[in-house]
């Protein structure tokens, strides 16, 4: 049941439980409680809402930085990333196979902003090697969501 | 100047599907509830194999039967689904959609006045293409306490000397009835004792709720009297690359193959190249789908509960055929205020056969969100109704 749960409220997480114990055929208390356990065990992180935030007036710029750095005895790359990730302004933090440890998703509200973070924050950090940043352009798909066009009904209206 | 026609084919009556259509498209912003294909998209990794063979110029004929590599695939698919195996070289051809299939399976099977029996409500062309075929159509009237199956009872009624198939159209379009093990036990065993072929039209088989579908060719001494049919436009969500397959005993194939290759030559290269895509990576599709139908199912199904719709839970395909017997008015009838009134297209039962009448198809292969919307409408115009 959890994984047909989390499938659903991966694309919805603002569905009704009633609705959703309905399409899984359990009982509403049931959908609930597995929530719950998932919520605290820690498998459910939250219910964002994925926006657009191209088409508001909010300026925002986001930037995927390459961060090569050198791993501390005993901590691994632990200990950096935690330094990296408590930055609000830092979105996500991933530990990357390949040619450089941490992809760090950054925002912030303008260029200068995120180019401040970088010199000032992120590449001041002892343990870091190098950086190299790439300003994102166009979002055409997040989250399995394409962003760019919404698909129409192309069926014909009434078919054997 | 002479009558251009022939008789036999001015004398079959129109879909009455048609009729509706024209109705509906004349209506400006209504919802449907009404189409029978899916809504999702061929997956991409199928449409890409599509590109791809055309980008390499795969541009010509197949042989008749298909491409071999296509005709393996299929039998690996159906040996490892329904456990029936079937030699590609000689028990398989590669059809235009499930239709061509059923057309020409008729066809290489009939003589004048054969009788074929068609258990109805059912999918529109049986009738018509029996008769084209020079058979003789014998409607069975499925009933509602039955959820609509066949009954063996129903069966043996219907036969007579001249009875030589009988349609299995099961998962079945429009009701969304299904044919468990022991009930096509009980088919098989009459079709044995009478000497009876079976047409079994499978084309839903991958959208079946209540365990796995099971087809009447893996029942002992029924794959040599039963053509088996299905395709790719309901399972891979592929109806407009109309393409489809029947597998059966060689001497019938070898025979259909010979109308296919006069009428038709080969179906669609780009779509058996595709098509072998999705036999041989369309699983987890499959899997994401169905489960998609059978939330909507449900949702729709306890819809209906809470508004005091009569209908049996319906098993497969995607459709549910509800009752409307209460509000005293004909399929049509009620089809046609709907649509006026509240603006949801959905079919009238009895385009389906007569015995349709006082029920509706209603497609699910729609978002929750569409069928919501639908079904708030559905609801307005039911309230109104038991008001008055």
């Amino acid at each position: 049941m959890r994984e047909e749960i989390l499938r659903i409220i991966e694309r919805n997480s603002r569905i009704d439980t009633g609705e959703l114990a309905v399409r899984l055929g359990r009982d509403e208390s049931d959908v609930v409680n597995e929530m719950m356990k998932m919520e605290e065990e820690g498998i459910i992180c939250g219910y964002h809402t994925m926006i657009n935030w191209e088409k508001t007036t909010q300026e925002t710029v986001t930037a995927l930085i390459e961060v090569r750095v050198t791993p501390q005895r005993g901590e691994g790359f632990d200990k950096i990333a935690e330094r990296v990730y408590k930055y609000p302004e830092v979105k996500s933090v991933y530990l990357i196979s390949g040619g450089f440890d941490l992809l760090v998703t950054l925002e912030g509200k303008t260029l200068k902003e995120v180019s401040m973070f970088i010199s000032d924050k992120l590449s001041t950090l002892d343990t870091v090697i190098s950086t190299s940043t790439h300003f994102i352009l166009k979002k055409y798909k997040d989250h399995g969501t394409i962003m760019t066009k919404k698909k129409q009904d192309e069926r014909q209206m009434i078919t054997p | 100047m002479r009558n251009p026609l022939s008789e036999t084919i001015v004398n079959i009556k129109p879909s009455g599907i048609r009729k509706f259509f024209d109705i509906v498209s004349e209506m400006k912003d209504a919802i449907s509830l009404g189409v029978g294909e899916p809504d999702f998209d061929t997956p991409w990794h199928i449409r890409d194999e599509g590109i791809y063979s055309l980008e390499k110029g795969k541009t010509f004929y197949t042989s008749n039967s298909g491409l071999m590599e296509l005709r393996e695939e299929i039998c690996n698919y159906l040996s490892r689904r329904v456990g029936v195996s079937y030699v590609p070289k000689s028990e398989v051809i590669i059809t235009v959609g499930g239709s061509e299939a059923i057309d020409i399976a008729l066809r290489a099977m009939l003589d004048r006045d054969d009788e074929v029996l068609i258990p109805q409500p059912s999918y529109v062309s049986y009738e018509p293409c029996t008769i084209l075929a020079g058979g003789k159509p014998v409607i069975i009237n499925l009933k509602a306490e039955n959820e609509f199956r066949l009954t063996k009872q129903e069966l043996l009624d219907a036969i007579t000397d001249k009875t030589k198939i009988l349609v299995l159209p099961f998962p079945n379009n429009p009701t969304g009835a299904i044919m468990e093990r022991k009930d096509l036990e009980d088919i098989a065993e009459v079709c044995i004792e009478k000497d009876i072929f079976v047409l079994s039209d499978e084309i839903y088989s991958e959208l079946s709720y209540k365990g796995e579908h099971v087809s009447i060719a893996s029942l002992p001494g029924m794959k040599e009297r039963t053509i088996l049919i299905n395709g790719f436009s309901k399972a891979y969500a592929m109806t407009g690359w109309r393409l489809g397959y029947a597998c059966g005993p060689q001497e019938i194939i070898s025979q259909m193959t010979k109308i296919h290759q006069f009428a038709i030559m080969c179906a669609p290269t780009t779509s058996q190249y595709a098509a072998i895509e999705a036999l041989k990576n369309g699983d987890n599709d499959v899997a994401m789908m169905r489960d998609a139908y059978n939330q909507r199912r449900r949702f729709l199904m306890d819809a209906f509960r809470k508004m005091g719709i009569d209908c049996f839970e319906p098993f497969g395909a995607f459709y549910v055929f509800p009752c409307i017997k209460e509000f005293g008015m004909t399929s049509e009838e009620f089809a046609t205020r709907l649509l006026q009134e509240e603006k949801v297209a959905v079919v009238p039962g009895t385009a389906f056969g007569d015995c349709g009448e006082g029920f509706l198809r209603i497609s699910y292969a729609y978002s929750i969100e569409n069928l919501k919307v639908a079904l708030a409408r559905i609801e307005s115009f039911i309230t109104r109704l038991r008001a008055q």
